[in-house]
């Protein structure tokens, strides 16, 4: 918990500094003024001999390491620097070897995978290498069949386990999903995928243009934006039964909709009355209730997902779109960007930021960057995330707040990146065809 | 006030002039009196019933005469005094009755209309209304992130009233279209006020608002993929659909 406090108040402290904020290109730095803890994970070890084994430790280490280098709170110890003998078990750890230069690592994350038969099994190991006497942080054993893809799933249940523990007590988010929409099959589908980019495989496949997936906060269900026969309508698909089920439709455009954060309720934008408005219903679509009411566009709503009681979202209403919030039943609108171009709000796990896509400068002869920002709510405090080109938007929050998935253009067509909730350690996750409006699941 | 008064006394004296000069040309032209028939002469009719055949059917002529002893038909030849026959002409033909007799010779004729076979006619009405659908109804442009009907767009929202009121079966759809700028969901929000407004315009025109339907495709189907004002301008429309 320490850890984490200390990150976020990094962050809030970056944000309360106005001369910082105005500025164009700002690296906030994790976790400033918080030594990271310094981590060696030597490859796991083959305990049998087995033809697949040196295809599944692949995985499993490749796997292993990523989580833990994608967690933003580690200093992973490169390998180069670690000893010629790198333990499979307790009884080879060389204390002395990993404590001190060159390594000089404080965490050790080591151990073994073993194939028999048709199943695996690994054997996992935290150890705190400068504590000798008690150094056993750790211990994990892990069974099932013998493939890549269960190999990838023990790896990050184990990450998990080890972030949780040296993470401040916030769970570990190597397990989460990514949906998004693709258009690699020639028409416009929900895709899930892992949070690293792995399985990527489509949900739906209803050829015509399906759009702003938002996953349930219990995971089990997913709502989206279709174009039907006549109109744009939210639609529904059970995770559960790996398959679309019923959802009433409104007539009108219905666009973007959001979870509350207890899974009871649905925001979402509809022109039912004949100009775009913000809704709410139950999360089965009943009791519709609009609580917008002003000419123009409105659309893309979040709830505060630590509160639910209020609703951040996009308007029209004063030319250029901008970021607004309000009650959860429409009272006490307030407008929290000034300038420019502002859409895609997300609101944080823990309630205080919202990140947003903002073309700032916008008009003739300004560039036109459409970038990712990152907003206090209630010192309107902002630092710009991303600074790499092209066009960034449709920004979504990992379950532990740490990172954040978008799109941008900056390598040509449209893909899905993720970064650390502080701009840093920026990666592609996708390729193929155009992938757009990420959102992450709960947890 | 004067010259108004000086109108309504021209206007009376005028129309009632009218109609007096009417009921006098009816006194002076009175039918002529039937002159004094000479004996005997012949009387001869003749008609088609019906006068109009497609092409392959057929008619049935009918004639009377009195006072006739030689009576024929050009291209059927000599017939009774009275009679009816059922003739198939290939082409529009006149026939032509002749009756002589010792008062004299008279002469009646009939016409029958045979109509080409024309091509079905129907079916070409409707795809007109469609062409001059698509031909008449001009698209409404838009600046950039707006949804109101700019100035120079209301001449070509004023022909599509005009037209949309004149042919008030045509049922269509308007499509709100953005450029490929900005985001996806808020353009869709922005073409669905953009056809909304469309609309909205035709209804206070007097377009009937059951005749339209609306619907937003945002950026996702552009008209053109160029990164150009001019590409972006094309974009940033209400498109016009007949519906069939």
């Amino acid at each position: 918990m320490k850890l984490f406090l200390s990150w976020t108040i990094a962050l809030l402290l970056l944000l309360s500094l106005p001369t910082w904020a105005q500025q164009d290109w700002i690296r906030t730095g994790t976790g400033l003024g918080v030594e990271k803890v310094r981590l060696a994970v030597p490859d796991f070890k083959a305990s049998t001999q087995d033809p697949k084994s040196p295809e599944l430790l692949k995985v499993f280490n490749d796997t292993l390491w990523n989580d833990l280098d994608n967690a933003g709170i580690f200093d992973m110890v490169s390998k180069s620097f670690y000893p010629l003998e790198v333990p499979g078990s307790p009884a080879d750890v060389k204390f002395e070897a990993w404590s001190s230069p060159p390594p000089n690592s404080s965490m050790l994350a080591f151990g073994n995978l073993g194939i028999s038969g048709a199943n695996v099994t690994v054997q996992g190991w935290l150890y705190d290498v400068k504590n000798v006497t008690s150094p056993q942080v750790l211990g994990k054993q892990y069974q099932d069949g013998a493939t890549s893809d269960a190999v990838r799933t023990i790896a990050h249940k184990f990450a998990d386990e080890i972030i949780f523990r040296l993470g401040g007590g916030i769970p570990g988010i190597a397990e989460s999903k990514i949906f998004f929409v693709s258009s690699r099959s020639g028409h416009k589908e929900i895709w899930a995928m892992d949070y690293d980019g792995a399985n990527q495989r489509a949900l739906t496949h209803l050829g015509s243009i399906s759009l702003s997936p938002r996953i349930s906060p219990d995971g089990s269900r997913l709502a989206f934006s279709s174009l039907t026969k006549s109109s744009w309508e939210i639609l529904m698909y059970s995770l559960d039964l790996d398959r679309m089920v019923t959802f009433p439709k409104f007539g009108g455009t219905n666009l973007s909709p959001a979870w509350s954060a207890d899974g009871t309720k649905l925001a979402f934008s509809s022109s039912r009355s004949g100009d775009s408005e913000i809704y709410v219903m139950d999360s089965s679509g009943a009791n519709l209730k609009r609580i917008t009411s002003f000419k123009g566009p409105d659309v893309s709503p979040v709830w505060n997902r630590k509160t639910s009681a209020q609703i951040a979202w996009v308007s029209g209403r004063s030319g250029l779109p901008q970021i607004y919030t309000m009650e959860a039943d429409g009272t006490n609108v307030q407008r929290l960007t000034d300038e420019g171009y502002a859409v895609s709000p997300a609101w944080s796990p823990n309630g205080q930021f919202l990140v947003f896509s903002w073309i700032r400068h916008y008009g003739p002869g300004a560039p036109g960057a459409q970038d990712i920002y990152i907003m206090d709510i209630v010192s309107k405090q902002w630092v710009q995330l991303t600074h790499d080109g092209g066009r960034n938007d449709f920004p979504s929050w990992s379950p532990d707040g740490r990172h954040i998935i978008f799109q941008s253009s900056r390598a040509g067509g449209d893909q899905i990146w993720t970064m650390l909730a502080d701009g840093t350690n920026q990666k592609r996750l996708t390729t193929a065809g155009s992938n757009t409006q990420p959102n992450w699941s709960w947890k | 006030m004067k010259q108004r008064r000086l109108k309504w006394i021209m206007l009376v004296f005028a129309l009632s002039a009218i109609m007096t000069l009417g009921a006098c040309k009816k006194k002076v032209a009175p039918p002529p009196p039937p002159p004094p028939p000479p004996p005997a002469a012949p009387t001869a009719s003749l008609s088609a019933s019906p006068n109009t055949v497609d092409k392959g059917g057929s008619t049935t002529l009918t004639w009377q005469t009195t006072n006739a002893t030689d009576i024929s038909i050009d291209g059927i030849g000599a017939v009774q005094p009275n009679g009816s026959q059922q003739v198939t002409p290939a082409d529009s033909t006149t026939y032509h009755l002749t009756a002589k007799g010792p008062g004299g010779t008279q002469e009646a004729t009939a016409r029958v209309t045979v109509n080409a076979p024309a091509p079905p006619p129907t079916p070409q009405a409707s795809a007109t209304e469609e062409e001059l659908f698509s031909q008449t109804v001009k698209d409404i442009f838009f600046e950039y992130d707006k949804f109101d009907v700019r100035p120079d767009q209301q001449a070509a929202l004023q022909g599509d009233i005009d037209f949309l009121k004149q042919h008030a079966s045509v049922r269509f759809t308007i499509e709100g279209h953005c450029d490929e700028r900005g985001s996806t969901e808020y353009n869709l929000a922005l073409g669905d006020n953009r056809a909304n407004g469309v609309k909205n315009a035709l209804v206070q025109g007097g377009v009937s608002a059951d005749r339209i339907k609306t619907i937003s495709y945002g950026k996702e189907k552009p008209f053109c993929t160029q990164s150009t004002e001019e590409c972006w301008q094309q974009n940033r429309r209400g498109h016009f659909v007949y519906q069939k």
